[in-house]
C-alpha cells in the first residue's frame, strides 16, 4: 500500500497521525460500532442460552447448543454449503473478469452505460426475476416447449428443482457483485505499464499474465469475497429455484431462526459463520499486503 | 487503448444471460391472466391497475427513499472509512471490519438491528430500515473504493502538498476526483443492494411503512400476478431513460484515461 | 378482566407496554388499529367499513407467512401490530410466551355466529386468546385428467411410475411430515421419537421420487401440468381448481388434520378495546361470508356459511365440508420444546 505519510515510530508523528486519520475512521468507525457490532454481539450471544418452551429465550447458560452443532446433518449443510458457494465464485469470477475487462475498453461514455447495464436488472425485484427464471426453465416451461414443439426432444429436460440449478440461480443473483469490485480494480490500473510491456515486445497474452492479472488481483479477491459468503446465506433461490431439495447455511440460520423459533441455536450456526467470516477476511488482507508490497517494489524499482 | 477484440463475446453472452429473464418479466407484463404462469393473450390492464394500487406505490415511495438516503450516508462513510484506512492503517484488521457487514448474513443484521431497537424501547420506521441499509451499504462502497485506491499514483498528492495545499483542499481537489469512478461505482452498487433489499428491510420497518420488497413478498401467498411485472417493467424504463438522459446531460470524461478511438460494442 | 401472568419471552426486559385490563367503557373512536394479516385475505374495504361503524382508524397490513410475523411479536419490545392473525398453533406459542391479551367476550358478542365446534379448537378451547377466521385441512390436491383418484397419503408418498417425478409436498416441518405420520397410523401432533423416526425413514424414500417442496406455487404446477399430484390446503386447491375445473381435492382416507387461521390481540396493545371492536366486526356474517365466497377457504361462523350461494359448493366442493367432518381430523397444537425435533427433521429430509 502505497503511502505518503511520515515514517511511523516517531511518537510525536503517530499522533498527529492518529488524529489526522480521525475524521476518516472515525463517523464509518462509530457507525459501524453502534449498528453492526453491538447487534452481532447481541444475537451472538443468544448462543450461551436456551430456547424456551414455546420459542424466546430463556436466560440460563449452556452450551448444549455448540454440542448440537457437532451433528453429522448439520456439518454436512456446511460443506455442501461451502462447496456451492465455491462453485458459484469460480462461475462469477470465470464469466465477470472477461466483462469487467471488456468494460475497461469501452469508451468512456459507453463504460458507464454498460455499468448501470449490469446493474439495472436488479433494479426490477428478486421474486419477479426468480418467477421468470422459473417460467423459463421449468418442465411446463418457455424453454422446455419450445425444444419439444421443434421437436428436439421428446420429455421435458428437468433444468430446475435441483443443485445445478441453485448454483446457475445465486450465479445470477451475485454476479454484478463480481464485476463491479473487479471493474474497480481493473480501471484504476495505470495504462502505461501495459504499454510499456507491450513497447518491450511482449504479446497481449503475456502483457495480460504479467502485468494486467496480478495487478487486478485485489480486485479479483473483494469480487470473490463478496459472492462466496453471500452465496452461501441465501435462502430464497435454494427454496423457489432448488425447490426445497437443497439445504444452504441461509436456510438452516432462517429455519432456526423462524421456523423453530431456536433462536438460541440459530445464534450458534451464526457464531460459526461470523469466526469463519473474520477468518476468511483476515486471510485475504494478509494476501492483500503481500500483493501490495510486491506492487510498492515494483514500482519504486521501474519508477512508474 | 486496446480494442475489444475476443472479449466481446463474453461481454455479450453476460447481457444475455443479465437479461433474459428481464425479457421474460416484461413480456409477461402484458400477460392477460391473473396467474404469472399461464400466458392467456396480451392486455395492457395491468399498468393502470399498477399505478391505482396504493399499496405498491406507497412501497415504491418508501423503498426510493430508504435507497436513496442510505446510498448518500453509505458513500460519505464508506469513502471516508477507505481513504483512512489507505492512509493509515496498515494491517488488515480495520479493513476486515469495515468490509465485514457486506458479508454478513442478512438475516443476522436485520434480527440483531430490530432486538437492538427493541431493548432500547426505539420505534421503527423508514428511518431504522435507512440505518440498517447503511451499514451494509457502506462495507461495499468501502471495498469498492479501496480497491480503486490501491492503484492510485500518490505522487499527484505530494505534488499538491509539495506546492502548498492544506490537507483538506488537496483531499478535495486531488483525492477525490481521482476517486471519483470508484465512488460513483460503489454508489450505484449500494443503490441497487438497497433497492432491492428485503430481509433486513422487514426487520427493521415498521408495519405501517413497509417497502417495495417487503409488499411484493407478501403477495406471495395468493400469488404475484402480473402487475408485479408491470412495476418492473416501468421501473426498468425510467431507469434507462434516466441514465441515457445524464449521459447526453453531462459529457463526463475519465481525466485520467488516455483519449481514446474504441468502437462502441 | 384476569390478566395471564405467564414469563415474558424475547430479550425486553420490562413487561409490554399497555395495561392490562379492558375498559369497556373506553372510547374507542380515540384508539387507532394497526393489523396484520395475510394479502388478500380479507374484504379491500374493510378498514373503511369498520371506520364508518366505529369511528376507529385501521391500518391494514400485510404479513406472507406466519414465521416471519412471529419473529416480529417475539422480537421484545413493541412490534406497532394491535390485532395478528397467525394460525392456531401460533396463537398458542404467542400465549404461552404471556404477549396476547384474553379476549374480552363481552365486547364479542359475534362470537355467538360462530358453529359450536370453533369453540372447542385444542390449541386454545372456548377461544380465550384467540378467534378462529378461517379453518380448513390438508389434502391431495390433483388432476382428474391425468391421473387415477388417490385415495391414501400411500399414493403420494409411493406413487406410481406416471406420477413419480410429478409429485409436490409441502415444506414446512408440520405439514412435510404429517403424510408419513397419518399414512403410518400415527398422530400429526407425535412426540414419540420412535415414530418421528419411523416417518423420516418413508420421506427419505419418498424426496427421490418428488418434484419439488413446494408451500406457495404448487397448484399453478398442476394447473400447467407440471405437477399431477401435490400435498395441500383445501383453500390454496380451490385456486387451482378456480383455473382448471379438471383439478380436485380429496382428504386421504388415513386422515388429516385441522389448521385454523386466528385473530389474537397483543398484549402490548395500547387500543385493547378499539382491538376487540375490530375482531367482533370481523365476526359478522357478512364479512366473513365475503371471505368464503372471495378467498374459498371456509369460515368457522355459521352466520356466514348459511348466507353463501349454494353454487360454491358445486364448483368447490370440499366448501361444503361440514364442521363435524372437520373436528374429525386431528387439530394441529404447538409442540414446546419438541417442535425443534420437526425442523431437523425437515431439514435431514430435505438436506438428504
Amino acid at each position: 500500500m502505497t503511502t505518503t505519510t511520515p515514517v511511523p515510530g516517531t511518537p510525536r508523528r503517530r499522533g498527529r497521525r492518529g488524529l489526522a486519520a480521525l475524521p476518516f475512521l472515525g463517523p464509518g468507525g462509530l457507525y459501524l460500532a453502534a449498528l453492526f457490532v453491538v447487534p452481532l454481539v447481541l444475537i451472538t450471544s443468544y448462543a450461551f442460552f436456551q430456547r424456551g418452551r414455546f420459542g424466546g429465550i430463556v436466560w440460563e447458560l449452556t452450551l448444549d447448543n455448540f454440542v448440537r452443532l457437532i451433528d453429522p446433518l448439520y456439518l454436512g449443510v456446511v460443506a455442501n454449503s461451502l462447496k456451492v458457494g465455491l462453485v458459484v465464485t469460480l462461475l462469477a469470477l470465470l464469466i465477470g473478469y472477461p466483462t469487467a475487462l471488456a468494460i475497461t475498453r469501452l469508451s468512456p461514455k459507453w463504460r458507464t452505460i454498460a455499468l448501470v447495464a449490469v446493474l439495472l436488472p436488479f433494479w426490477t425485484n428478486f421474486l419477479v426475476r426468480t418467477y421468470a427464471w422459473i417460467l423459463l426453465f421449468n418442465n411446463a416451461g418457455w424453454i422446455n416447449q419450445a425444444l419439444q414443439g421443434l421437436g428436439i426432444i421428446d420429455e421435458p429436460i428437468p433444468m430446475l428443482y435441483t443443485e445445478p440449478a441453485v448454483v446457475v440461480g445465486l450465479l445470477y443473483m451475485y454476479l454484478p457483485l463480481m464485476i463491479l469490485p473487479l471493474y474497480s480494480s481493473l480501471a484504476s490500473r495505470d495504462p502505461q505499464l501495459g504499454e510499456a510491456a507491450t513497447n518491450l515486445g511482449a504479446s497481449p497474452f503475456r502483457v495480460f499474465r504479467t502485468v494486467t492479472l496480478p495487478l487486478s488481483l485485489p480486485g479479483v479477491l473483494t469480487g470473490c469475497v463478496f459472492v462466496f459468503v453471500p452465496a452461501m446465506s441465501n435462502f430464497i433461490i435454494p427454496e423457489l429455484i432448488g425447490g426445497g431439495k437443497t439445504v444452504l447455511i441461509g436456510n438452516l440460520i432462517r429455519d432456526q431462526f423462524l421456523k423453530a423459533r431456536d433462536w438460541p441455536f440459530g445464534s450458534t450456526l451464526a457464531l460459526v459463520l461470523t469466526i469463519s467470516l473474520v477468518v476468511l477476511l483476515v486471510a485475504q488482507a494478509a494476501v492483500s499486503r503481500r500483493l501490495n508490497e510486491g506492487k510498492r517494489i515494483r514500482k519504486a524499482v521501474t519508477g512508474a | 487503448m486496446p480494442k475489444l477484440g475476443l472479449l466481446r463475446l463474453p461481454l455479450w453472452l453476460t447481457y444475455v444471460f443479465l437479461y433474459l429473464p428481464i425479457l421474460v418479466v416484461v413480456i409477461l407484463s402484458f400477460n392477460d391472466s391473473e396467474s404469472l404462469f399461464v400466458w392467456k393473450g396480451f392486455s395492457l390492464r395491468w399498468y393502470p391497475e399498477l399505478f391505482a394500487d396504493s399499496a405498491v406505490m406507497a412501497g415504491l415511495r418508501n423503498t426510493v427513499i430508504v435507497a436513496t438516503t442510505a446510498t448518500v450516508l453509505a458513500t460519505v462513510l464508506g469513502t471516508l472509512m477507505a481513504v483512512g484506512i489507505h492512509r493509515y492503517t496498515k494491517g488488515g484488521l480495520v479493513r476486515a471490519f469495515a468490509i465485514a457487514p457486506a458479508l454478513l448474513p442478512d438475516l443476522l443484521l436485520g434480527i440483531g438491528i430490530l432486538s437492538v431497537f427493541s431493548l432500547l424501547g426505539l420505534t421503527l420506521g423508514l428511518h431504522s430500515v435507512i440505518m440498517a441499509h447503511t451499514v451494509f451499504a457502506m462495507a461495499f462502497v468501502t471495498a469498492i473504493v479501496l480497491a480503486r485506491l490501491a492503484h492510485l499514483d500518490p505522487s499527484l498528492e505530494e505534488a499538491s502538498r509539495d506546492l502548498g495545499a492544506t490537507a483538506s483542499r488537496t483531499f478535495f481537489r486531488v483525492t477525490l476526483p481521482q476517486l471519483a469512478p470508484g465512488i460513483v461505482a460503489g454508489a450505484l452498487l449500494a443503490f441497487t443492494l438497497s433497492l432491492d433489499e428485503f430481509v433486513i428491510a422487514f426487520f427493521t420497518s415498521a408495519p405501517t411503512t413497509p417497502t417495495l420488497p417487503i409488499t411484493i413478498y407478501s403477495m406471495v401467498r395468493f400469488g404475484v400476478t402480473p402487475e408485479i411485472n408491470a412495476l418492473a417493467t416501468v421501473l426498468l424504463l425510467v431507469s434507462v431513460v434516466t441514465v441515457i438522459g445524464a449521459q447526453r446531460l453531462t459529457r463526463t470524461t475519465d481525466t485520467t484515461r488516455t483519449t481514446d478511438t474504441t468502437e462502441a460494442p | 378482566m384476569a390478566v395471564s401472568a405467564a414469563a415474558v419471552i424475547g430479550l425486553s426486559a420490562c413487561a409490554p407496554s399497555g395495561s392490562s385490563e379492558i375498559d369497556a367503557d373506553a372510547d374507542i373512536t380515540e384508539q387507532e388499529l394497526v393489523v396484520s394479516i395475510w394479502a388478500d385475505y380479507s374484504p379491500d374495504d374493510l378498514a373503511e367499513r369498520f371506520e364508518e361503524e366505529t369511528g376507529v382508524k385501521v391500518t391494514i397490513v400485510n404479513h406472507a407467512t406466519n414465521e416471519e410475523v412471529m419473529a416480529k411479536l417475539t422480537a421484545g419490545g413493541d412490534s406497532g401490530i394491535d390485532v395478528a392473525f397467525v394460525s392456531g398453533q401460533y396463537a398458542q406459542a404467542l400465549s404461552e410466551g404471556g404477549l396476547l391479551q384474553d379476549l374480552d367476550k363481552s365486547l364479542i358478542p359475534n362470537e355467538s355466529n360462530l358453529y359450536p365446534e370453533a369453540s372447542e379448537l385444542a390449541y386454545d378451547p372456548g377461544n380465550a386468546y384467540s378467534m378462529p377466521y378461517a379453518w380448513g385441512t390438508t389434502g391431495l390436491c390433483y388432476r382428474t385428467d391425468l391421473m387415477e383418484a388417490p385415495t391414501s397419503w400411500d399414493d403420494l408418498l409411493n406413487p406410481a411410475a406416471d406420477v413419480t417425478g410429478k409429485t409436490t409436498m409441502l415444506s414446512t416441518e408440520r405439514w412435510m411430515a404429517l403424510p408419513a405420520l397419518k399414512a403410518l397410523g400415527y398422530s400429526v401432533n407425535s412426540e414419540d421419537p420412535a415414530e418421528l423416526e419411523e416417518a423420516k425413514a418413508q420421506l427419505e424414500e419418498t424426496k427421490d421420487t418428488l418434484l419439488a417442496f413446494d408451500d406457495t406455487t404448487f397448484y399453478t404446477k398442476l394447473v400447467t401440468g407440471e405437477a399431477v399430484l401435490t400435498e395441500a390446503w383445501d383453500g390454496w386447491c380451490n385456486y387451482g381448481i378456480a383455473e382448471d375445473p379438471n383439478i380436485d381435492f380429496v382428504v386421504p382416507e388415513e386422515g388429516s388434520d385441522l389448521w385454523v387461521d386466528t385473530m389474537t390481540v397483543l398484549k402490548s396493545s395500547e387500543n385493547k378495546e378499539a382491538a376487540m371492536a375490530f375482531v367482533n366486526f370481523v365476526l359478522e356474517a357478512d364479512v366473513q361470508s365475503w371471505v368464503a365466497e372471495n378467498i374459498l377457504y371456509k369460515v368457522p361462523n355459521k352466520a356466514a356459511m348459511d348466507l353463501l350461494d349454494p353454487a360454491i359448493y358445486e364448483q368447490y366442493p370440499n366448501m361444503a365440508m361440514t364442521p363435524a367432518e372437520l373436528l374429525e381430523e386431528e387439530t394441529i397444537v404447538d409442540l414446546g420444546e419438541y417442535s425443534t425435533e420437526y425442523t431437523r427433521l425437515a431439514t435431514e429430509i430435505a438436506a438428504g
